[in-house]
């Protein structure tokens, strides 16, 4: 049997009495797009959050390629080769696009306390990240003062970073949210290309793109997976339909 | 040349050329003057970098400021009266080397910087102003009521310490000290805000969230930042210790703490001139308010506010006019 990249076994979170998440069972695995659903406040982000570290889980276990990494920080797991967009872009709002995506490029490369080589004219950093900023369609808008981005290029920006971690696993949190049909489909077709390089979960409420990009879909409803699996099995079943797919086909 | 460059150059040939201009005037009052200018911003350098460009309001700045100041007259004083500082495990004995000096109380900067960091900067906001104010008057209170170098009285250097192949008892060659000693250490944080260091060390200010997510530890950042940003501190303390031939604990006390944030706010927060601005002011306006009356940190009390309140980069931001950190 082939190990999954990344395992989530049996995790439980409580805030009160609300379960975030409630014995959640997960895992990802090399080339896959797994794409998790499940109506607004179910517990994506919180389950996203326990995995990167950003929450401490109550119980269960989370494993990144074969180690146990519920204990780490935010930026041991990152370290590691878990790379995440958040839902609400969450950028360094001073910076220009191309300083966010050289911040990215360095902490990848491991080296952070060096003080005098000036970054900006650091040619092993700048190139890769302008071939990010390239592959995410941000290249002319790299010398832009990030919190004067769109909406819509803060989400790009938020990929072109979380790719230049060279990660082993995405984590995007609903990636296409206020994109655009356009820049969703140019979105999913990035996507599309990218799960070879690394293995995604994929929180989104666009059903197009999850129905075209997913090779698995989990369905999460009050903190419970009720469903997993093809996008025909998930289409299919009846309690996915009445909780969640119903509602939007209606 | 951006604006913000310009006024920059225009303050450091400013503070290099008024000296000049009162000793032909044969005013060495205004040498002095412009000798504690250069030393203020050096201590408010040191604090810029914490707090301009790693967002980390230290309250407790003194304490570095004070740590300088007694590292310098306690190795003076153990060199004038021939007693090393400690014979155990090691014998120390005391210096008038400036060169020694600086390079003794920057470490004991970094330290200290270092040691109250690791315990202060797991906390945000408020709460590090505050322990960060508390452990810089616990060592206030630690250097009033010690005895052995002055107690509440201070203590005297009584022959200014030396300078290899200078004379640091004439005005204008020790003003050229601090100045010098006040380019290379603002050159420093310049280079030092380009490198990947302080492209992490902005980043932690802006959105620790994001700097964690891309894998660098924020708490590593701002305490490397910390104890760098008291070395420096600590360094200007040492030269005051200098220019005035005396240290107090009052050098320790939280006035000094509020003094040194002031420099940075009124200059310009994160950036590299800023202080240097901020502490010009500042003196410019003692000396003339100082002998009108007692209360002119009135006037300066309602200056600080308009710039909080309107012009949050500062003088060098007003200047340039853009405004930055929101
Ligand atoms: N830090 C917190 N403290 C208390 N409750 C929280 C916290 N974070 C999330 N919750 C609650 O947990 C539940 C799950 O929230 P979560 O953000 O994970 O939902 P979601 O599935 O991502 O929803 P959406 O589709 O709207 O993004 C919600 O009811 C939310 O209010
Ligand atoms: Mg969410």
């Amino acid at each position: 049997m082939v190990e999954p990249v990344l395992s989530v076994i049996d995790l439980s979170k409580r805030f009160g009495a609300l379960a975030a998440s409630d014995h959640v069972n997960l895992d990802l695995m090399q080339g896959e797009i797994h794409a998790l659903i499940g109506p607004n406040g179910a517990g994506k982000s919180t389950l996203i959050n326990q995995i990167t570290g950003a929450i401490r889980h109550d119980s269960g276990s989370i494993r990144f390629e074969g180690q146990e990494i519920g204990n780490l920080s935010v930026a041991e797991r990152a370290r590691l080769g878990l790379a995440r967009t958040f839902q609400v872009s969450s950028l360094a709002p001073e910076f220009t696009v191309l300083q966010n995506v050289v911040l990215a490029v360095q902490a990848a490369s491991g080296h952070v306390f060096r003080f005098f080589r000036p970054v900006l004219t650091d040619a092993w950093l700048v190139e890769p990240a302008l071939g990010y900023l390239e592959q995410t369609g941000l290249k002319e808008r790299s010398g832009v003062r990030t919190a004067d981005l769109s909406h819509g290029e803060k989400r790009q920006l938020e990929i072109a970073v979380a790719l230049a971690l060279k990660p082993k696993a995405f984590l995007l949190d609903e990636p296409m949210a206020g994109m655009g049909p356009e820049g969703s489909k140019q979105l999913t077709g990035f996507l599309d290309g990218l799960r070879t390089e690394a293995p995604i979960l994929l929180v989104e409420h666009d059903m197009d793109a999850v129905f075209s990009l997913a090779d698995r879909i989990s369905v999460l409803v009050y903190g419970r997976v009720i469903a997993t699996g093809s996008v025909e099995e998930i289409r299919a079943n009846e309690e996915v339909r009445r909780a969640y797919l119903g509602e939007e086909a209606a | 040349m951006n604006r913000e460059a310009l006024a920059s150059l225009v303050l450091a040939a400013g503070l290099l050329v008024v000296p000049l201009i009162a000793l032909g005037l044969d005013d060495p009052f205004i040498v002095t003057l412009a000798t504690k200018v250069a030393i203020l911003a050096l201590a408010g350098a040191g604090l810029n970098l914490a707090l301009g460009f790693g967002g980390l309001v230290s309250f407790g700045h003194a304490a570095f400021f004070g740590l300088g100041g007694y590292a310098a007259s306690i190795l003076a004083s153990h060199a004038l009266n021939y007693e090393p500082v400690f014979v155990w495990p090691f014998e120390i004995s005391g210096t008038t080397s400036m060169p020694v000096i600086w390079l003794v109380a920057m470490v004991a900067g970094a330290i200290a910087a270092a040691a109250i960091g690791a315990l202060s900067l797991r906390t945000g906001g408020v709460y590090f102003i505050m322990i960060t104010l508390a452990f810089a008057q616990m060592i206030y209170y630690f250097a009033i009521s010690w005895p052995a170098y002055g107690g509440e009285d201070g203590l005297s250097i009584y022959v200014r310490d030396s300078f290899p192949g200078l004379n640091t008892l004439d005005p204008l060659q020790f003003f050229l000290i601090c100045y010098v000693v006040l380019m290379v250490a603002l050159a420093f944080c310049f280079v030092l805000t380009r490198s990947r260091f302080g492209l992490a060390l902005q980043a932690a200010r802006q959105n620790a969230t994001r700097l964690a997510a891309v894998g660098i530890e924020p708490f590593g950042i701002r305490l490397m930042a910390f104890a760098i940003s008291g070395a420096i501190t600590a360094l200007a303390g040492a030269l005051y210790a200098d220019l005035n031939r005396f240290v107090s604990p009052a050098m320790l006390n939280w006035h000094t703490s509020g003094e040194i944030m002031v420099f940075v706010i009124l200059g310009g927060v994160g950036r590299i001139f800023g202080p240097v601005a901020g502490a010009a002011l500042y003196i410019v306006l003692e000396h003339n308010l100082g002998g009108l009356t007692e209360y002119w940190q009135l006037p300066l009390g309602l200056l600080l506010l308009a710039v909080v309140l309107y012009a949050r980069g500062g003088i060098l931001g007003l200047v340039s006019r853009q405004v930055r950190h929101g």
